[in-house]
């Protein structure tokens, strides 16, 4: 099995080309066979994937299951996975089959749907296996082109705004990331991810028009770096695409967009920027720790005044991506831990309440919030699921996200206690606008005419419900599970940073004396 | 020697004997009834002439002491044109004959200006070049005016031929300057009187040179007939234009600034780069309000060649490499996208409104996915082969200390992405309208098929384009 890793990343687009090719018509039964065929698909991906993880040695902080093919240009095909990817790896072909199992109502051009999201998920699995700078730039820009399609054409009113929005954002962030790499390529002579994680970029400060770089090549590096990783992360100053993208993407397309799509800005960082740039990191960390605390604050507030359920959740992912940021940029064992749990569990739970959206969307056509309430009355085991992810949300201990959130604030503490004090309070918020959300939507009495007629959760949906649930509750009480396979290779980075930035401080003293 | 000359520019004397006695042959007897069978004819000829030159040159040998060239550069950039030149004549026979615009005249004038860009891209003289050029500018202009009854076809054809004048003016200026300052009209001779300290007349020559051949490849701010051309003629023309004199003109620009100027690369760089830049901005800017897809295309043409002039920026083997390689992904995408343009029809009509594509995928899921993968090839997005075309020629850039150039460039092409993007709109998201006819043309399906797949299976190897275009690029730079 030398190649599990292509295998698992192509299964997908061999799903995807059996149903451009084989499947005719777009009667009732043809729908339902390339719904079949997709939910087979993703879950035999997700087999092949168990396989993996099974096969993995968290205790080899090095990438295993490697595989290496010359390309074009010098390039390589080169795939492999180390504990920081294999997580991501598995959270993709996890939620993959919820996806599709959550978008069996959709009716309107149900075979181009399935293609789309099985693209998208070769594409994301690529994103998180890539070992050469080029082929993961390929993986991480293609996955625009479904995404993009998915919000145009299956998208709500606005979405022609929000398909254009959402690609030209993120095409204008990663374009920067690419010249960089070009950069790296033409200095390092390699595209080759892993050589270039123990090759130092200059750091002698340099000015271009005047303006004094401190750390040299290697800030201007992290810098387009960071200008791909933040939009799509997405960070505080340019995450205004993904309120936009959330709230006119169809329900399955938000899913994969805050469960996996955005776990791809936080994955580069501890893939590229952190190792590859140790100094360039060490120079701006400080302004990424700000800019998540700014964040935090400023996106919960925003959160609370929002009308529409989708919105109010995509703000609240973006204030939740500030932990993960926040801990990334903290660079010690227990913030980088802390935030490769967050953005798991934030997989879990934002996928969640997008679904739980989307159940009453199916219902009633509008993600209002004033359009509900009491629906406690009606729709008993919808309230229990919903009452679980957002106290998820919040960060009650016993779920994942308390995990997260407090190994993140842990972390942070250490190094900066004022940005730690500050964040702390984005707890409070999460939890008054999650609380308020769900008092709004579920509690009172039901006195709206159009819900008297609403009916429960069918079989279908609990079935998606119950994966995620577990998963929830079994990280938040046993995080071992998560933090065994990251720990070493989270120890490796943090160890092989210091050392790098330990050095340019020592180059510091001297050149100043 | 004489002999061993001819046996050099074979092919350019072959292909001009074959179209002289076509032309006789078809005056002579039927007239446009021959025109359909000249057509395949001249373009199966093309295919044989591609196929020899691929496969029978070897090395580099210079005819009639040294006005001619026959290198790896050369062949490359021929075997390009002829299987392009091939592509678009098979793709307009059908279109043009039941419009009766298909004239014999049409065949043998393409194949006049093939010739024309065969000595353009071989020529090593600055006598060679201007003859290359003008047989195939002045084919160019006839063809652009062929629709001899519309009036915007006889204006594309008239503008064409007054700005080309004038550039085909500039050019000679400078070439007389660079005879008049290096005493030799051979870029051997030039090279060696470039060599060390030019004079400041040679300075000058080179500018209007560099200015002519920028009117040529329709980079800004030299492009001003590109638009009305493109838009006035009529539409298969306007595809060849997109094409095969793309290529000849970015070859013969690549052979005269390496060849004859290639010992001075810091002194044309900057004007090189200046048009790059210029070009990729204005031609992603300028393209966003267009309605007509043919006007689209003309913007987009000049966006492209401010990316292939980035390669030549760079002044190095690295650049010319990533050049020819971004000309042939160019083209290939190019040849597709017109096959797509030349099948848009309503009630049997030509349609060229990019709002006529509304709604597209639905009735024609197929042709609507292939037109998807050429835009996002066009924008350049990854996993698409045109995404390669740019990171061969961003890495020639930044390699040759361009790195301002690199950044210009990725910021044009998001600019560019959302006029791409918007066809995707239209044919995808948009709102239904009049349904466009429902045939297309085998010839031009298999075209735009075939083009769509090579955009998506190229990210294998790129067909193995690659080292052939590293050794034209040695061949042309020492």
């Amino acid at each position: 099995m030398g190649n599990i890793l292509s295998l698992t990343t192509f299964i997908p687009l061999l799903g995807a080309v059996i149903l451009a090719l084989f499947l005719r018509g777009d009667d009732a039964a043809a729908q339902r066979n390339a719904k079949w065929v997709a939910m087979v698909t993703t879950l035999v991906t997700f087999l092949t994937s168990l396989f993996i993880l099974s096969n993995f040695n968290p205790n080899d902080t090095g990438f295993q299951m490697v595989e290496t093919r010359s390309w074009l240009a010098g390039l390589q095909y080169k795939m492999g996975v180390d504990g920081i990817s294999i997580l991501f790896v598995m959270l993709t072909t996890f939620l993959m089959p919820l996806v599709i199992a959550s978008c069996w109502n959709v009716t309107t051009r149900v075979k181009e749907y399935m293609i789309a999201f099985l693209l998208l998920e070769t594409l994301m699995l690529g994103v998180f296996m890539a070992l050469d700078l080029v082929l993961f730039y390929l993986f991480f820009e293609a996955g625009l082109i479904p995404m993009f399609l998915i919000i145009g054409i299956w998208g709500g009113k606005n979405r022609i705004y929000a398909s254009f929005k959402f690609f030209l954002y993120t095409f204008l962030g990663s374009v920067l990331m690419l010249v960089a790499m070009v950069a790296m390529f033409s200095q390092a002579g390699t595209t080759d991810i892993p050589t270039l994680m123990t090759f130092t970029f200059g750091s002698e400060n340099f000015s271009i028009l005047g303006v004094q770089i401190v750390g040299g090549m290697q800030t201007l590096l992290w810098l387009a770096f960071f200008a791909s990783f933040a939009v799509k992360m997405p960070m505080l100053p340019v995450h205004t695409w993904l309120p936009d993208a959330h709230v006119q993407a169809p329900t399955a397309g938000s899913v994969v967009l805050a469960a996996i799509l955005l776990k791809m800005g936080g994955y580069g960082f501890l893939r590229f920027s952190l190792p590859m740039f140790p100094i360039g990191s060490e120079v701006m960390g400080p302004l990424v720790l700000w800019l998540s605390a700014i964040a935090i604050v400023y996106t919960s507030l925003v959160a609370l005044v929002q009308e529409d359920m989708k919105k109010l959740i995509a703000y609240s992912s973006v204030a939740h991506m500030g932990y993960v940021t926040m801990g990334i940029f903290a660079v010690n064992q227990h913030g980088i831990d802390g935030a490769i749990f967050q953005m798991i569990s934030h997989g879990f739970i934002s996928g969640a309440l997008f679904l739980c959206v989307g159940v009453i969307y199916d219902r009633m056509h509008t993600r209002e919030i004033d359009a509900y309430g009491g629906l406690v009355n009606r729709m008993p085991a919808y309230a229990l699921i919903f009452m679980f992810f957002t106290m998820a949300n919040v960060g009650l201990p016993g779920t994942s996200g308390f995990i997260g959130e407090f190994l993140v604030l842990v972390g942070i503490f250490q190094v900066n206690t004022w940005v730690a004090a500050i964040a702390t309070t984005g707890v409070i918020f999460s939890a008054a606008y999650a609380l308020w959300l769900y008092r709004r939507v579920v509690m009172g009495d039901l006195i709206k005419e159009s819900l008297k007629t609403i009916s429960d959760m069918t079989k279908r949906e609990k079935v998606i419900f119950i994966p995620l649930v577990v998963m929830t509750l079994l990280l938040g009480v046993y995080p071992a599970l998560v933090l065994d396979i990251i720990g070493p290779s989270v120890a490796a980075l943090v160890e092989n940073y210091e050392t790098a930035v330990a050095g340019f401080e020592t180059v510091g003293q001297v050149a100043s004396h | 020697m004489i002999s061993a000359d001819i046996q050099i520019v074979m092919p350019e004397i072959l292909l001009a004997v074959y179209a002289m006695l076509a032309l006789l042959g078809a005056v002579y007897t039927t007239k446009d009834k021959m025109a359909s069978l000249l057509t395949w004819v001249t373009s199966g000829l093309f295919v044989l002439l591609a196929l020899w030159i691929g496969m029978n040159g070897q090395g580099t040998q210079t005819a009639f002491d040294g006005m001619f060239n026959d290198d790896a550069f050369a062949r490359f950039s021929k075997v390009t044109i002829l299987l392009s030149a091939a592509a678009v004549l098979v793709m307009s026979e059908a279109y043009m004959k039941r419009r009766g615009l298909l004239r014999f005249e049409y065949p043998i004038l393409v194949a006049l200006s093939v010739v024309g860009m065969m000595v353009m891209v071989s020529a090593g003289d600055l006598m060679a070049l201007y003859m290359g050029l003008e047989l195939q500018s002045l084919a160019l202009y006839v063809v652009a005016s062929l629709r001899r009854d519309s009036v915007k076809s006889t204006e594309a054809g008239l503008k064409y031929f007054v700005l080309g004048a004038l550039s085909s003016g500039l050019l000679l200026y400078g070439a007389s300057l660079t005879y008049g300052f290096a005493g030799t009209t051979l870029f051997s001779g030039i090279i060696e009187a470039s060599a060390h300290h030019p004079s400041l007349g040679l300075l000058f020559g080179i500018v209007f040179l560099i200015a002519g051949l920028a009117f040529k490849v329709s980079a800004a701010p030299f492009h001003m007939w590109t638009p009305d051309v493109y838009q006035g003629s009529p539409t298969p023309v306007t595809a060849f234009f997109a094409t095969a004199p793309k290529i000849a003109a970015m070859a013969m620009f690549a052979r005269v600034v390496h060849d004859a100027f290639g010992g001075i690369v810091s002194e044309w760089q900057q004007i090189v780069a200046f048009l790059a830049v210029v070009s990729m901005f204005l031609g992603a800017v300028a393209a966003i309000g267009q309605k007509d897809i043919k006007r689209l295309m003309a913007y987009s043409s000049i966006a492209h060649m401010g990316f292939a002039l980035m390669g030549l920026a760079a002044g190095t083997v690295l650049g010319v490499q990533a050049m020819l390689i971004y000309m042939v992904i160019y083209v290939t995408m190019n040849v597709g996208t017109f096959a797509f343009i030349l099948g848009m029809e309503r009630d049997g009509r030509p349609v060229t409104s990019i709002e006529s594509l509304k709604m597209y995928s639905k009735r024609q899921p197929l042709r609507a996915l292939a037109m998807l993968v050429l835009m996002f090839s066009l924008a350049g997005v990854p996993p698409m082969v045109g995404f390669f075309g740019k990171f061969y020629v961003l890495r020639a850039a930044y390699d040759a200390g361009l790195g301002w150039l690199a950044i210009a460039g990725v910021i044009a092409s998001v600019i560019g992405a959302f006029y791409y993007l918007r066809i995707v709109y239209y044919m995808y998201f948009g709102e239904e309208t009049d349904a466009l006819d429902g045939k297309m043309n085998p010839v031009l399906w298999t075209f735009l098929m075939a083009s769509a797949l090579i955009m998506l299976v190229g990210v294998v190897n790129l067909f193995g384009i690659e080292p052939m275009a590293a050794s034209a690029a040695a061949a042309l730079v020492n």
